[in-house]
């Protein structure tokens, strides 16, 4: 009876769930991207600047003199995109926001300390390379990568305390009491943060490394652009075998955790042992279609055994499943199989270097180095798929569903259809300028004014030289 | 323990007011500036002023949310659902006056500086003006606890106008001023003319919105007129001193520092007038107050805690930030491409054609304030 009630109150509102999940979905999808750049951007540019001042590296200097131009719009549209999600969390999910605001709130907090920190020094790194001295310049850049990571420590906490919710009494829908610090290092963030800091970390510096390999496929094979290849390309490389370990280390976790978010992504309809793995294949009606099947495979993963039991989600009621596990699944092979590819180009590589100290000659690897930042944005956009459609019908995992969670207020259709649009345009605004840019620095040319409106003036003579890397550090 | 909290959410807010306000407020002054030639100097003080600062300014904004969320989670869910199309304009603004800002400095070719530009000053009124009507819906007992969808007449009536109209004032009254301080810094005589002459005006609308909002709020509330006028005066009469002190200086060309204090004082106690009229009560008409809508205990002590540390971390920082901006030590860089000869001469010829703003925009703007302020005092005695 009282189940048939639930339904009966959710279906009535279910009207703007989906929408508004939609709405969650294209803004986080796309602030994530910016938000990656902006915890992992800063610390590429610290190394390029370290690197130009320690080893007095002109190229590696000018790099970084032009990345933390790129940096300054970057950091705009993350902020403001970041903006609009804090927006959301209420204007989409008020009903989450009432009931649990209390206890998600502190790590919001301390997240909201962090972006200031970042927010105040990203000012002083951009806005300082022609007053401050060297070292120092370099110096006030580190409480911005610092703090770009702490952040993500504690956004992310908010999102894993929605999968292992806890630390908090709860009485007659009354929140009484909170352990913050419990809510804060809930268990699911254990695996969860460092999972998307690395992800950050390698999105960044691999969408660095492509942008390099582009212009070296297309012949530009200097060494501006070996260095600004090399700058990206090696920390995240040298990641790609941590985040695979976590990642494995995750998916571990959530067999155990949230047992029906793995049995979507693992295709696991019945508990059951000697579970085969499923590469691969599409889920319908109770049939999966294509798709490679390796027997046993899951059960060892799980539990390192072929005997291992693997709960499947058939050990919750229909309505406690999530919608298209096809989804579910095929995200997660995608998520696994771009991260190895990833890990291939890295080993492809470090196997060059051992053999001839030298970066990979062939043309296959450049054009794969080219598309390895859209790889890892793939790759970390569908391992957001997995958790959050895999924890669906959930906001909170086995407290609140998402459709009480949703706002009751009609239109978020429209205003949908407005974010869109709204940011198809700064989606590609933003592309364009980072490319104008680029063709800016090419030509050399400083055709710019900083006056707002008005027309260029023409360049005097050249340029005024840059800062020597000798200057610099005097 | 929840009075606190409650100020230090004040706090916040009238930090993002009068730090961001004044970034908005750059905005408008950078749509009144009139076409590429004559807006010219202007701008080029707006950009400079503005873009070092304007993200950790915009960050007040983000720690005021989530204070407001993790403190009195109910009273947000219920101003989240009851005034939900004006925060979405609101935040819409941000976004496009965020974006537009940033892209406008990269972007070398006219007609689409000109839209990114057209975009950032336009976007820079939505913000405050949508924000302003949210706070006027709730002034005005516009948001019940529990509502379920919004009630566009809470956020459109004539107060919560007046509000968006007065956030407006403000922010380009605060901008204003303090581009009048930026102006004697740099020695540029002109500019410090043509701010003050804005300042002055600013300070005119923005006084006599504040009165009009006053008189209006008598008859849509009440209680809290009787307590502005009431327990409340104090911040008000020193409300209204900071704004004549600052008309008066800026009057007298005595554009010092200080001068900025008062007038961020100055919007600073109209606030703390507000917060002090309406304690204890979160959202008017609803009964709920900052005790029996407060998170439990543990977390407003963590919240406290949240706030030391940003006073001993941030607080230091900011200082920084700000000593740095006002030395002129912080300059865009352009990637070590610089042509500085351009930058310090900014008196070359212009000949590119001009934009069609709307630089006559100002008297307008004026004159349309002041009609609506007489109109709408007029309706209210019909009443």
């Amino acid at each position: 009876m009282t189940r048939a009630l639930i339904t009966l109150a959710t279906a009535r509102v279910s009207g703007e769930v989906v929408p508004a999940r939609a709405q969650m979905a294209t803004t986080l999808g796309f602030h994530i991207i910016l938000a990656s750049l902006g915890i992992a951007f800063p610390t590429t540019v610290l190394l390029a600047e370290f690197i130009g001042l320690r080893r007095h590296n002109e190229t590696a200097m000018r790099l970084a003199r032009r990345w933390s131009q790129a940096m300054g719009v970057l950091v705009a549209v993350g902020a403001v995109t970041g903006t609009v999600l804090s927006f959301e969390m209420g204007l989409l999910w008020p009903g989450l926001m009432r009931r649990f605001g209390a206890v998600l709130g502190f790590p919001f907090d301390v997240e909201g300390l962090f972006f200031f920190l970042e927010a105040i020094f990203t000012a002083i790194y951009l806005y300082g390379w022609r007053r401050l001295s060297g070292w120092k310049h370099w110096a006030s850049g580190v409480p911005i990568a610092l703090s770009g990571i702490c952040g993500a420590m504690s956004v992310v906490a908010v999102n894993s305390w929605m999968n292992q919710p806890g630390g908090f009494t709860e009485r007659d829908g009354r929140i009484m009491s909170v352990h913050v610090w419990q809510v804060f290092f809930n268990h699911a963030a254990l695996y969860e943060m460092p999972h998307m800091i690395l992800a950050a970390y390698m999105v960044t510096g691999f969408i660095v490394a492509g942008v390099y390999a582009a212009g070296i496929v297309r012949g530009r094979r200097d060494r501006y652009h070996y260095t600004g290849f090399s700058l990206g390309f090696v920390p995240a490389a040298i990641l790609t075998p941590f985040q695979i370990f976590v990642g494995d280390t995750a998916a571990r976790a959530i067999a155990h955790d949230q047992p029906v978010k793995f049995a979507a992504m693992e295709y696991v309809a019945r508990t059951s042992r000697d579970v085969p793995e499923w590469l691969g294949g599409v889920y319908l009606n109770g049939q999966i279609y294509g798709g490679l099947k390796i027997p046993y495979m899951d059960s060892l993963l799980v539990g390192f055994s072929p005997s291992t039991k693997v709960v499947g989600w058939d050990s919750v009621p229909p309505a406690d499943r999530p919608p298209a596990v096809w989804l579910i699944h095929l995200c997660f092979d995608a998520m696994v199989g771009l991260g190895f590819l990833l890990l291939l180009g890295g080993l492809w590589a470090a196997f060059e270097w051992w053999r001839r100290r030298h970066l990979p000659p062939q043309r296959l690897f450049w054009l794969l180095g080219s598309l390895s930042g859209l790889v890892a944005v793939v790759a970390m956009e569908c391992g957001w798929v997995v958790t959050e459609v895999g924890r669906q019908p959930w906001v909170v995992y086995q407290l609140q569903t998402t459709a009480q969670a949703a706002t009751t207020n009609g239109g978020i259709l429209a205003s949908l259809t407005v974010v869109i649009v709204l940011y198809a345009i700064l989606g590609v605004a933003t592309i364009l300028i980072l490319r104008m840019l680029a063709r800016r620095w090419r030509h050399g040319d400083a055709d710019q004014t900083d006056v707002p409106y008005g027309p260029r003036p023409r360049p005097p003579e050249r340029s005024v030289p840059e800062r020597t890397s000798a200057e610099v550090a005097s | 323990m929840p009075a606190t909290v409650g100020a230090i959410l004040l706090t916040g807010i009238t930090l993002y007011a009068v730090l961001a306000g004044a970034d908005f407020g750059g905005g408008l002054w950078d749509l009144l500036a009139g076409g590429d030639q004559r807006g010219r100097s202007p701008r080029q003080l707006i950009d400079q002023s503005i873009s070092p600062v304007w993200e950790a300014n915009h960050v007040w904004l983000i720690f005021d949310l989530v204070i407001f969320w993790t403190a009195f989670p109910r009273a947000f869910a219920a101003v989240m659902i009851g005034a939900a199309l004006p925060l979405w304009l609101a935040a819409g603004g941000i976004v496009l006056r965020g974006a537009g800002f940033a892209f406008r400095k990269e972007i070398t070719r006219l007609p689409w500086m000109r839209a990114a530009g057209a975009t950032f000053a336009l976007s820079s009124l939505m913000t405050p003006f949508f924000m302003g009507t949210v706070i006027g819906a709730i002034a005005t007992r516009g948001i019940p606890p529990n509502p379920t969808s919004t009630n566009q007449h809470a956020w459109t009536n004539p107060t919560a106008v007046l509000a968006g109209l007065l956030f407006v004032a403000a922010c380009g009254y605060l901008a204003a001023v303090y581009l009048t301080g930026e102006a004697t810094r740099r020695g540029d005589r002109r500019l410090l003319a043509y701010f003050t002459r804005r300042a002055q005006a600013a300070a005119v609308v923005a006084g006599a919105l504040s009165l009009a909002l006053l008189a209006e709020l008598h008859g849509s509330n009440r209680v809290l007129y009787s307590r502005l006028t009431g327990r409340a005066l104090p911040l008000v009469i020193l409300a209204a001193l900071c704004g004549l002190g600052v008309l008066a200086s800026i009057s007298a060309h005595l554009p010092r520092f200080e001068v900025r204090v008062i007038a961020a004082l100055g919007v600073a106690t109209v606030i703390w007038g507000w917060g002090v009229a309406q304690y204890p009560v979160l959202l008017p008409g609803t009964g709920l107050t900052l005790d029996n809508a407060s998170a439990p205990r543990s977390v407003l002590v963590a919240l406290v805690g949240v706030f030391i540390a940003a006073v001993l971390v941030i607080g230091p920082s900011l200082a920084l930030l700000f000593t740095l901006q006002s030395r002129g030590a912080l300059q865009p860089d352009e990637a070590g491409l610089l042509m500085a000869a351009d930058r310090i001469g900014g008196a070359r010829p212009a000949s590119g054609p001009r934009a069609k703003l709307p630089h006559e925009g100002l008297k307008g703007a004026i004159v349309a304030l002041f009609a609506a302020v007489v109109y709408l005092r007029n309706r209210r005695r019909e009443r």
